[in-house]
């Protein structure tokens, strides 16, 4: 759908709004168009495709603001939206800390769009899904994953004159390899599908799933660990919602009496930043205030914190365009993160470990205590012994419990930051990291 | 709805599908939270669609649409042909599926106060009055309530001659108080943790749960945990609140018989399954007083799995998973039946939504009640920790090692429940810890908990699942591993 049918909504939404007297509205239009190929045991059995737009209207009056969203953008249906949003709107107290919508914003321009892969078909992701099941067969292993593509586009305005939009193309392959009991796993995604190469995605997780089989059981205790990006990824993605301001107002974050202390080692450095090259979302937040960059560590000391307009207003900060939309009760959170990397390549990790553990992916991590930040979780699809700066054999995957903050402070090594994709958190750029006394509690039985 | 579904389905057998199945759905959402005493999320959502399945040339397609005209109907059959004929590309097998027959049938699950028809201001009122009832507990440093409201309706049809329509009212509602204090941050909830309880219901369902009668309680818990001992690190007995129960059988038991995973289709995202097609009638899964059933009838209880027909047009059923603590069935759908030799699908395919595919999913997936009075069951235990309401939880991607927190423990001595613990956890490997099960509280005290964001499938689906159980002990228990050093 093009821009100016997004434009014409919102703007459809704001006249019939103006026309009954509400005084303040805000109005999202988001347009997806998505497919995605599933498969297992070599061949493909899911395949789908989704289409769908959807209008959603925040009013606001008096001290009073809720939100209505509907996929329907007949006349009718959109001055239903906002009826019920006044409706909302009206039932409540009024908010006197509730802020007037901002005005017209001004944005820096990103370029997400990748005509190669908007025009993906089912029968290109069909072919390369077939190439990747014909290794795994020829191999005599079990391939299972999906090739994911397609666009999407966002637009917002609001009635004192704001207007925003953005659009992006996303493609991902992702595959696990299974050599029974082992299996592994390689995954990737970029805006541009031509950025990542599924056969050598296939071929490395192949490979590494043969090394996988026959692992050996290791006591559970504290051992080096060297994560892959995907693993660092996993796990440091628990820590940034602690980073919204609003977590710390509400004392729910771990960095509350931590603010400029030296709370991880000196080498970890991080920032949010949407513009950065291998980082990828819209570069303004859920009311149209424009993303900036924020140093959020710097050399282990926690810095900054991330605002919305009204958690900004409370600190007496500026809003840093990371607010979510309104109304929420949660405020803003970092979005895309970007660790500052090292020069150690895995391999010279590897080679200075005398005796550690190589972690593919972790899996399933919860927290355990939020103020410590103790995390749990599995290893996952390739745990393999280092010893005397060597890979080794493959390991039982173990179960970890590990404080968060403690384990950025042993961090010994990092590679370069890399955009990196996992399944526990959001996109990241992201070094791989060699981490002492990393505390797995328990084994499991494969 | 009808006219839509009849398009699809024509368009689809047009193209060449030998089997089609559409679903329109139009679901319709209300969340209300607070925060702190001020209102936090206020909103209101309705989607409606149409979803398209189809088997061509052997393989699977599927296409959603929210263009509910005949051309956007029409484009979208096709559209999920041409996917089906490009997933052939890819093929090993032909798919079977097991014979059902068609239904034409309308079912509405049953509510008294519809929930969308209660005034906002009572609803914000309570929720305002609760959020107060927590903020005067001094030392409480955060107050959240929520409550959430659901209506969807759902038009099946396929190309077998099913056609039914169902209506769903859901209902939802928790509280929370979190208090920080030095270096730790302690919070209960009520009546269960991560958005509270969730059934098939009306407005009568948050009446009954009495929010602001347990508030201050809630929040003076929460303050206390900081006073309280750490909970110990030993192996021992343990005896689980029934919400915690509820949640452990969802990951070890519910997760592990979804016979897609058992087969390798969620081997990249969700995982895989210990109880591979060996273990069926051979497993002991759990002690003799172990018995599990997978019941989506409403006669079970008005669960987040409870329906009349899943989304494949499979009449409800209740199907045994462990009887007198032998493994005893997989959940299934109409084209894994045959793998396990059954002759009919154990009606478990469900979808979020109109735009996604129905795979296979928990119903009400529930351990059956047991013997004993709950004062009688601490009263026979001589020295154990009690633990309520899940804080963390964490399995392998296999379903054998498990580690769950709890927010709130309790020691329990010499047969009577005596001090408070925090931080609890405990630990464990799925079978063992079934086998170790030696009693298990009765009907009095069994409860038909709601998991309203189970997530599985790529894309990405949240299903709601229902999980009765009754509070039940547990011997020889990795206990406290989660604080080990």
């Amino acid at each position: 759908m093009p821009q100016s049918e997004l434009r014409r909504i919102i703007d459809s939404v704001l006249g019939l709004a103006k026309s009954i007297g509400v005084a303040e509205t805000e109005v999202h239009v988001d347009d997806v168009d998505d497919s995605l190929t599933r498969f297992a045991n070599n061949a493909i059995h899911q395949n789908v495709a989704e289409r769908g737009l959807t209008v959603s209207v925040r009013t606001a009056l008096d001290g009073r603001t809720a939100r209505a969203t509907t996929n329907r953008v007949d006349e009718d249906s959109l001055r239903g939206a906002i009826e019920v949003s006044l409706s909302l709107a009206h039932s409540q107290p009024k908010d006197p800390k509730l802020l007037p919508l901002p005005g017209k914003q001004r944005y820096r321009k990103v370029s997400r769009f990748v005509g190669q892969t908007a025009a993906l078909t089912p029968e290109d992701r069909a072919l390369a899904v077939r190439r990747a099941c014909d290794l795994a067969v020829k191999r005599g292993q079990v391939a299972a994953g999906i090739f994911a593509s397609g666009q999407a586009q966002t637009a917002m305005g609001n009635s004192r004159g704001l207007f925003a939009a953005y659009r992006d193309t996303h493609a991902e392959f992702s595959i696990t390899m299974q050599e029974p009991p082992a299996a592994s796993w390689a995954k990737a995604n970029a805006a541009n599908v031509r950025d990542f190469d599924p056969q050598a995605l296939a071929e490395r997780a192949s490979e590494k799933a043969h090394r996988a089989t026959n692992a050996q059981e290791l006591a559970p205790g504290r051992y080096t660990v060297i994560l892959e990006p995907s693993a660092v990824l996993d796990i440091a993605g628990f820590l940034f919602y602690d980073f919204a301001a609003t977590a710390i107002a509400d004392k729910r974050s771990c960095l509350n009496d931590r603010m400029g202390k030296q709370v991880f080692g000196k080498n970890i450095t991080v920032a949010d930043d949407a513009y950065h090259p291998l980082q990828m979302g819209a570069p303004f937040d859920g009311e149209g205030v424009p993303r900036e960059r924020v140093l959020l560590v710097d050399r282990g000391v926690p810095k900054n914190l991330v605002y919305s307009r009204a958690s900004a207003k409370a600190a007496k900060k500026k809003p840093t365009g990371h607010g979510f939309a309104l109304p929420n009760e949660h405020g803003e959170a970092p979005m895309n993160l970007v660790f500052g990397g090292g020069n150690s390549s895995i391999e010279e990790m590897i080679a200075s470990t005398d005796r550690g553990l190589l972690v593919t992916r972790l899996w399933y991590i919860r927290e355990v205590d939020p103020y410590e930040k103790i995390m749990t979780g599995m290893t996952r699809d390739g745990l393999f012994l280092v010893e005397k700066g060597r890979v080794g054999a493959a390991v039982r995957n173990f179960r970890f419990n590990q404080s968060l903050l403690e384990a950025l402070r042993n961090v010994e090594l990092l590679g370069p930051a890399v955009r990196a994709t996992g399944e526990e958190a959001f996109e990241m750029v992201v070094p791989a990291m060699k981490i002492r006394d990393f505390h797995f509690s328990e084994v499991t039985k494969f | 709805m009808w006219d839509l579904s009849a398009q699809a389905l024509d368009t689809a057998r047009l193209r060449g599908a030998k089997y089609a199945d559409v679903r329109v759905m139009h679901l319709r959402q209300r969340d209300l939270t607070t925060k702190n005493g001020q209102v936090g999320t206020l909103a209101q959502s309705e989607s409606i669609g149409l979803g398209i399945r189809v088997l061509a040339s052997g393989a699977w397609g599927f296409a959603s649409t929210d263009r509910l005209t005949r051309e956007g109907v029409s484009a979208c059959a096709a559209q999920a042909v041409s996917i089906a004929k490009a997933s052939a590309i890819a093929k090993r097998r032909e798919v079977v599926m097991a014979n059902e027959e068609a239904y034409v049938d309308s079912w509405q699950s049953p509510f008294r106060k519809d929930p969308f028809e209660i005034p906002l201001e009572t609803q914000l009122d309570l929720l305002l009055a609760t959020d107060a009832e927590m903020q005067r507990v001094k030392g409480v440093t955060l107050t959240e309530t929520d409550l959430q409201f659901r209506k969807i309706d759902s038009w099946f049809a396929s190309s077998i001659g099913s056609r039914i329509h169902q209506r769903k009212v859901i209902s939802g509602c928790g509280i929370v108080a979190t208090s920080f204090r030095g270096e730790e941050i302690q919070k209960r909830s009520y009546p269960n943790s991560f958005g509270g309880q969730h059934a098939l219901g009306g407005y009568e369902l948050v009446e009954s749960l009495e929010l602001i009668k347990h508030a201050p309680h809630v929040a003076e818990e929460a303050v206390a945990l900081h006073a309280a001992e750490q909970c110990p690190q030993k192996t021992g007995t343990l005896v689980l609140g029934g919400s915690q129960l509820g949640l452990q059988i969802h990951e070890s038991v519910g997760h592990p018989i979804e016979l897609d995973r058992v087969l390798g289709e969620e081997a990249n995202f969700a995982g895989t399954s210990f109880l591979t097609l060996d273990k069926l009638n051979t497993l002991q899964y759990g002690s003799d007083i172990v018995n599990v059933v997978a019941d989506a009838r409403l006669e079970h209880g008005p669960g987040l799995g409870s329906f009349a027909y899943d989304d494949e047009g499979v009449p409800a059923q209740c199907t045994e998973i462990i009887k007198d603590g032998e493994f005893r069935g997989y959940l299934s759908n109409r084209e894994t039946a045959h793998l396990v030799g059954l002759k009919r699908s154990s009606g478990t395919m469900r979808t979020e939504s109109w735009n996604r595919l129905p795979i296979i999913r928990m119903t009400n997936i529930s351990l059956l009640p047991g013997t004993w009075n709950v004062d009688d069951l601490i009263a026979d235990t001589d020295d154990a920790i009690l633990m309520e309401t899940n804080r963390s939880w964490s399995i392998d991607d296999r379903r054998y090692q498990f580690q769950f927190s709890t927010e709130i423990g309790w020691e329990i001595k010499g047969g009577k429940k005596g001090r408070m613990l925090k931080n609890p956890s405990y630990s464990g490997i799925t079978t063992e810890f079934w086998n170790s099960c030696d009693a298990i509280g009765n009907a009095e005290e069994w409860i038909l908990w709601g998991t309203p964001n189970c997530g599985k499938g790529q894309p990405m689906q949240t299903m709601g699942t229902g999980h009765g159980a009754s509070p039940s002990r547990f011997r020889n228990i990795r206990i406290g591993t989660a604080f080990s050093k």
